[in-house]
């Protein structure tokens, strides 16, 4: 990868996917391909709408010279459908396909910590050769396991192809909106009575960064991205100063999840785990090979999820 | 700071505090290891913990200068029905060696799942047993504590004291590949503390718990008939032993190294049985 390479990015109508976009457009060439209507993108760069599934796809792997590909753009929805779950792994398949076709060198793809799953007899640090149990106990997320092992595949498949795969812990900022910073930015948030696990939390913009350094030529494999260390959530809470409320878990369960059902909440009930087991990954790989390092501490990434007013 | 805290902290004597901050464990910008550990909670459950150790079982420890500086593992037998030996070495770890150590030990995997518990497990300082927890602990230059018996050892009935039952072979793989030393330990006096007449194994299964043991007080006087004696403990620490290897070995050479460590706790065993004239003296 050389300055002004073209790169097509997936999900830039996204929170996170503008961000990735605002700040590779400043060394790349940037083709943004995303079903949905994008708004605030830099002028030079070159949005495509359109479904990654659909042949448009295709045309724009024909005609430009793309060096790289940067995959965020999965639908990470709770009340997530069959067409999200076609969407993610159909989309990702073809992506990959189109990569090999011609002869891309490099393909990014950012996945999640999540997909380890929080379980209460999991080893602290788990490594990225770990199994994915994410999906065990929260079936919503499968879409995002399966993709994470046709990525896999990939990589041993197409050698010639620099895949790297990044596993971030949860992504917190001011502008992304998802579980563990929605959850963050209650002001009454609950508690499960008797469980305070560690949390990993990494400001949004070190992933972007992360991401970056993935593009540098050599780079490839899976790495856990892990930002400034580990805190249990009850003090993350109170950097946060917000009043919990405690909950038993055997009412919390049956209680979000029929709150879930009538729509009063966004929080998939399996969500819950995270505020009870530990799901704590181990940095090391991402920081002795990528040289990633977090740049914000840990209660700068805590207090970002209150937004740019503070 | 609130009320309860103030009234907490007055009971903290200030010698656990001045050890407390002495056990050279790095903590994150939170106060907190990367496990959950929190010395400032950790104070509050040490000072107990002193009472018990000085008081209760009135602890006599041995050849506590064996335990060197740096990685460690202690091996110690395991017996009582409640894990107080395993408090009770950390307890002379903590106040009776110099500087104090702070002494992690493997608990079982179901106790995350417990509420209260598995946060107070936690905050003290106690791991989950995986080999990769204690792999990382042990290049973090920890002391660890581990009774290779485990459930075997601490449940078995009273005409068993003092027998050591198998040793697992995780301990001697782990203590290889991380080039650390082991120090074995032997605990007299936990025995007699719950002497278990018999092991109902049904209803140990009905409960899912490993053993269900039959005490002349449990479960007779229910709740406190867990109370154990209060007799007199004796914790006795051998020399380090150092291995050779990298923790692939065939079992049998893996075997032979165990078998040293168990004459070891067993000729201290020994010692410890002659050298007490009573359970309670």
């Amino acid at each position: 990868m050389t300055e002004r390479d073209t790169i097509l990015t997936t999900g830039a109508a996204g929170r996170l996917g503008r961000l990735v976009v605002q700040m590779l457009h400043r060394k790349y060439r940037i083709i943004a391909v995303d079903r949905r209507p994008v708004r605030g993108l830099p002028k030079d760069v070159t949005h495509i709408r359109s479904d990654l599934r659909r042949r448009a796809l295709d045309d724009v792997f024909r005609s430009q010279n793309i060096k790289a590909v940067v995959h965020l753009g999965l639908v990470h929805n709770p009340r997530a459908n069959d067409d999200d779950y076609r969407f993610n792994v159909l989309g990702t398949q073809k992506l990959l396909d189109l990569t090999s076709k011609y002869e891309v060198d490099k393909f990014v793809m950012l996945s999640s910590a999540n997909i380890y799953g929080p379980h209460p007899d999991n080893s602290l640090f788990l490594k990225e050769d770990d199994p994915l149990l994410g999906a065990q106990s929260f079936p919503g997320i499968r879409d995002l396991v399966a993709v994470d092992r046709i990525v896999q595949s990939f990589f041993y498949r197409q050698p010639n192809v620099e895949t790297v795969m990044l596993r971030p812990v949860h992504i917190v900022g001011p502008r992304v909106k998802n579980a563990p910073s929605n959850y963050l930015r209650l002001e009454r948030p609950w508690v499960i009575s008797g469980f305070d696990p560690m949390v990993q939390l990494i400001h949004e913009e070190d992933v972007v960064r992360a991401m970056l350094l993935a593009l540098n030529p050599g780079i490839k494999g899976v790495f856990n991205v892990v930002g400034p260390g580990e805190a249990p959530l009850s003090k993350v809470l109170k950097i946060l100063e917000r009043k919990t409320i405690s909950v038993p878990g055997l009412i919390a369960w049956p209680m979000l999840e029929r709150l879930f059902r009538f729509k009063m909440t966004s929080f998939p009930t399996p969500e819950i785990r995270h505020i009870q087991f530990n799901c704590i990954v181990d940095g090391a790989l991402a920081r002795n090979v990528m040289k990633f390092e977090p740049r914000y501490g840990l209660i700068e990434t805590i207090r970002s999820v209150r937004g740019f007013e503070d | 700071m609130g009320i309860r805290r103030r009234l907490a902290e007055k009971f903290v004597p200030d010698r656990v505090r001045s050890r407390m901050n002495r056990i050279g464990i790095e903590l994150g910008p939170m106060g907190v290891d990367p496990f959950g550990f929190e010395p400032t909670v950790a104070k509050y459950a040490a000072t107990p913990m002193e009472q018990l150790y000085r008081r209760y079982f009135r602890v006599i420890a041995d050849g506590i200068e064996n335990v060197p500086e740096g990685r460690v593992l202690l091996v110690s037998n395991h017996s009582g029905q409640l894990p107080f030996d395993g408090m009770m070495i950390g307890a002379a770890l903590f106040f009776d060696r110099d500087p104090p150590r702070y002494v992690r030990s493997m608990i079982e995997k179901w106790i995350p799942r417990l509420p209260y518990i598995s946060v107070l497990m936690a905050r003290i300082g106690q791991i989950v047993g995986t080999p990769d927890n204690c792999r990382r602990l042990l290049n973090n230059e920890e002391a660890i504590l581990v009774f290779p018996e485990g459930a075997r050892g601490i449940s078995k009935t009273f005409d068993k004291r003092y027998k050591l039952e198998r040793f697992g072979t995780g301990f001697m793989r782990l203590a290889l590949e991380t080039n650390t030393p082991i120090v074995p330990v032997a605990v007299v006096g936990a025995e007699e503390q719950a002497p278990a007449l018999y092991d109902a194994k049904s209803i140990a299964k009905f409960l899912g718990m490993p053993a269900f043991p039959i005490t002349p007080f449990f479960p007779l006087l229910g709740p406190a008939g867990l109370l154990p004696l209060p007799t007199r403990y004796r914790i006795y620490f051998g020399e380090p032993l150092k291995f050779q290897g990298n923790g692939d070995e065939d079992d049998d050479v893996i075997q032979k190294q165990i078998d040293q460590v168990k004459s070891s706790i067993n000729s201290m065993l020994n010692r410890g049985l002659r050298e007490r004239d009573g359970v309670f003296r």
